[in-house]
């Protein structure tokens, strides 16, 4: 970017890093250099080992062979802790900071400001508002961590890092779980950190978020150093190439004219469903073959709308219908009875079973909706597992792993595994490209199309637009948690959907005016 | 502040409780027989507070009780027997206890073993060892536990309080103010939450839990010091079956079983309720002193239900604090 030509002297230089976990190769003889100030993406597909670089170099993990300098200084830390007094201040991707804390102790946990002994709670709660100010967060800092959503939490993680970053600051997917203007935020600190030296690891699947503010980047390949490229210099389609091995086949299928959908017959409907205080009254109408996208930012009531029509949240007015006949949906087992299915956004707190094996975790659901008197057996179980294994391209393809051990992407694929296989009539899917590479995005993305095609009815969140315009039939915008537009047909492009998103916001600037 | 729900309701239960004991025996109701209570259950008070250390950070100590006993054996053999000095007697059980305390937390971080385990095993050996020293009763004669047994603070209304009850509530005190007020405090906190996460904020897990069960240990050793105080004697048989009594106190007193939730206060009043029911028990006179574990046991069960209940009512309002607040 604004990098003079001569190139900063590098910070952290890693050399011939090598890891195997077991017979699993995750690291080979990987180089990477980071200078100081500059933001350096580093990139590659769910499971190339871009995580485990990252705790190879912190110290989590034990390396194998190679060697990490800073400043010049050969280092081993060998936890994170040593890490940090190093200067190297991280963000993993499972971030999840402690949720029976509170968030001023969990900013400053292990740093407390102290007097003869004594932890200065004032103090520390004066700093940590001030530390949160500058990402635009103005909450109570005594509550407990686990009172607040996913995105402040995670907000809370950078902030502590950024705040302990002394030369190296490492995010690991630190944007999944932000909508757009709290990326800009972090965006904004990150220049200001580097522009005053400190060199920033950036991983990310977003490639528009890469292309913005990334200075070089260092692309991995099933645990190999693929190349390093200046950012400006290296075209997107070459990218994709140096992540993938291979081009990207062409994705965006056309969709069906929205005349041909008009026909279609109602899988479930809702009429004037809502819940005081959750989300306001709306109608929906989700039919089979169809894909229905519910765009809007963070907090407008997305996710909420996908937890009612769920069951996981119970309405308190209006009617459901599914197929024609009024339904009470009370649980999330009404859901699952009446055919539904739920791909939660949070995979680690609301999904995953880390200690079973993939196959375990994909049959789970089904086995559920059968009843325990009715086991699958284990030639169906095997069937079913290597088949999805197959369809999402789950990585390494074995089903007897266990789904802790995967990596991040890949736990991503294996969740929705487990829904496609109870087939569904609606499946509701929320943000279900997060945190998964291109390649797979396209996949999943194609899935989509293809399951719809079938008949299945489908409720897909994003905050992904391009992604949202691509695969839906109709657009609900969500504003303030109430559902104020739809778009259908040849309406659904990204500038209406902004539109109506914004369309608040704008009269509210031009009443300013006046 | 943390827990804070669950602490008053205990404080709750035990004010209510002492009500209605006050109600049926207005005796009750005096600094003579709350004196009693307090010296009555100090060895408990001051194995508890070590205890609400180690649940909190997410483990179990199950030796406590052993080491008390062994505590007891080993300091009268060595006054009685060996001749050496009671402080000096002290000083060496008090070391001996915090080494093995140290052992038990460094195996179970070095070989990433259950504390549950590590820490039964830790009973079975403490226990056999106070029996390998000594099988019978040794009575202690020394001057000082006259000294210190006659030892009383006069508290209005004719009750005394006693030595070994000041030192529970000083360890009490200094327990509360060690888990609330220091780094160290929040960091057992920080354990509890989850071992890993803590660790990949830097914290040092392996010294904590090292740190953590070595005061759990020496604490147990204060208490066993206090016991034999409070008997005069050393007994290996003494304190069997303590450490469940002391881990009901830390549960009543709304500390969570499973970690990151508690307080010291809690467990002192869960203490006092366990103290109470004694008491109560004492003053009817034709009940079974056994109907206190089958009260303790009722009210364990009570507590736990109520903790489910408010951790379950916990997780709703979050969903909406959630939105609320983006
Ligand atoms: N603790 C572990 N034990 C065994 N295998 C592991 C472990 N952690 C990671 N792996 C394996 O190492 C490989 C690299 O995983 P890693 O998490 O580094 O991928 P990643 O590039 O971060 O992917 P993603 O984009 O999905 O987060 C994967 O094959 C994964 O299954
Ligand atoms: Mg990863």
């Amino acid at each position: 970017m604004e990098n003079s030509p001569d190139p900063a002297p590098s910070l952290l230089e890693v050399r011939g890093i090598s890891k195997s976990f077991g017979a699993v190769r995750a690291l080979q003889e990987v180089d990477f250099t980071l200078r100081a100030g500059e933001i350096h993406a580093l990139l590659g597909e769910n499971g190339a080992g871009k995580s485990t670089l990252i705790k190879v170099i912190t110290g989590v993990f034990p390396r194998d062979a190679g060697i990490v300098r800073l400043g010049g200084e050969e280092v081993a830390p060998r936890s994170a802790k040593a890490a940090l007094q190093a200067g190297i201040a991280t963000v993993y991707q499972e971030v999840n900071l402690l949720p029976n804390l509170s968030v001023a102790q969990n900013l400053f946990l292990d740093r407390q400001p102290m007097r003869f002994g004594i932890v200065r709670e004032g103090e520390m709660r004066r700093r940590a508002k001030a530390l949160l100010t500058d990402f635009g967060l103005d909450i109570d800092v005594a509550a407990a961590l686990g009172s607040y959503s996913v995105a402040i939490q995670h907000v809370t993680a950078i902030a502590r890092a950024v705040d302990l970053s002394a030369r190296v600051l490492i995010l690991d997917e630190p944007t999944a779980s932000l909508d757009r203007h709290e990326v800009e935020i972090l965006f904004g600190i990150m220049r200001q950190l580097a522009k005053r030296g400190i060199g920033i690891v950036f991983v990310s699947h977003f490639l528009d978020q890469v292309y913005e503010i990334s200075d070089r980047i260092t692309v991995l390949r099933n645990g190999r150093l693929v190349g390093e490229r200046e950012t400006a210099s290296l075209p997107r389609l070459e990218l994709i190439r140096m992540m993938l091995g291979r081009e990207l086949a062409e994705t965006t299928s056309a969709r069906a004219s929205a005349g041909e959908h008009r026909a279609r017959e109602v899988c479930a409907s809702f009429e004037n469903y809502g819940k005081a205080g959750y989300v306001a009254p709306f109608n929906l109408e989700l039919r089979h073959g169809e894909v229905v996208g519910l765009a809007g930012l963070l907090g407008s009531g997305r996710t909420e709308t996908a937890r009612l029509v769920f069951g996981a949240e119970r309405a308190d007015g209006g009617q459901a219908t599914v197929e024609g006949a009024p339904v009470r949906l009370q649980s999330p087992r009404d859901g699952v009875r009446h055919g539904f299915g739920y791909c939660p956004e949070e995979r680690k707190t609301d999904g995953i079973v880390a200690e079973l094996t993939v196959r375990e975790n994909i049959v789970l659901a089904l086995q559920a909706k059968r009843g325990l008197h009715r086991p699958l057996s284990r030639r169906e179980q095997d069937e079913i597992a290597s088949r999805y294994v197959r369809m999402l391209d789950i990585r390494p393809p074995d089903p007897e792993r266990a789904v802790g051990l995967l990596s991040g992407g890949n736990q991503q694929k294996v969740l929705l595994a487990r829904w496609l296989a109870t087939s569904p009539r609606l499946l509701v899917l929320d943000e279900p490209t997060r945190g998964i590479d291109v390649g797979a995005h396209a996949e999943i993305i194609r899935l989509i199309r293809e399951l719809c095609d079938d008949g299945l009815a489908l409720l897909v969140i994003s905050s992904e637009l391009d992604e949202i315009v691509t695969y839906s039939d109709r657009v609900v915008v969500l504003r303030d948690r109430a559902h104020v537009e739809e778009l259908a047909g040849e309406a659904i492009d990204v500038g209406n959907i902004l539109a109506a998103i914004a369309a608040d916001s704008v009269a509210v600037a031009l009443e300013a005016h006046t | 502040m943390k827990g804070l729900p669950p602490v008053l309701i205990t404080a709750i239960v035990l004010v209510a409780g002492f009500a209605l004991c006050a109600v049926q025996f207005p005796n009750i109701a005096s600094t003579r027989v709350v004196g009693n209570l307090l010296t009555d259950n100090a060895f408990l008070g001051i194995v508890a507070t070590g205890m609400t250390f180690v649940i909190i950070s997410g483990g179990i100590d199950l030796s406590v009780g052993s080491v008390i006993g062994f505590t007891t054996v080993f300091v009268a053999l060595a006054i009685e027997r060996w001749g050496v000095p009671p402080l000096l007697a002290f000083v060496a059980i008090l070391a001996l206890s915090a080494a093995f305390g140290a052992a038990m937390g460094a195996v179970i971080h070095v070989f990433d073993l259950p504390p549950f385990i590590v820490t039964l095993a830790g009973m079975f050996l403490a226990r056999g060892a106070s029996f390998l020293l000594s099988t019978e009763s040794v009575p202690i004669t020394a001057p000082v536990y006259s000294t210190v047994s006659d030892f009383a603070l006069r508290m209005p209304g004719g009750g005394r309080l006693t030595a070994i009850a000041i030192i529970m509530l000083v360890i009490v005190i200094g327990g509360a103010l060690l888990l609330h007020l220091t780094r160290f405090g929040a960091n057992v906190y920080a354990l509890g939450g989850s071992r890993a996460t803590a660790s990949l904020m830097g914290v040092a897990v392996g010294k904590m839990t090292v740190k953590i069960y070595m005061l759990s240990s020496l604490l147990a050793g204060i208490a066993g010091i206090v016991f034999s105080f409070y008997t005069s004697a050393g007994y290996s048989l003494s304190a069997v079956g303590v450490e469940l009594d002391t881990i009901a106190a830390v549960v009543i007193g709304g500390t969570l079983l499973t970690g990151g939730q508690g307080s010291v206060i809690g467990t002192f009043l869960g203490v006092l309720i366990q103290g109470l029911i004694q008491t109560y028990i004492n003053f009817d006179g034709t009940l079974s002193s056994w109907w206190t574990k089958i009260a303790t046991g009722v009210l364990l069960f009570a507590f736990i239900a109520l903790q489910q209940g408010l951790v379950a009512l916990a997780r709703r309002p979050a969903a909406k604090r959630a939105g609320a607040a983006t």
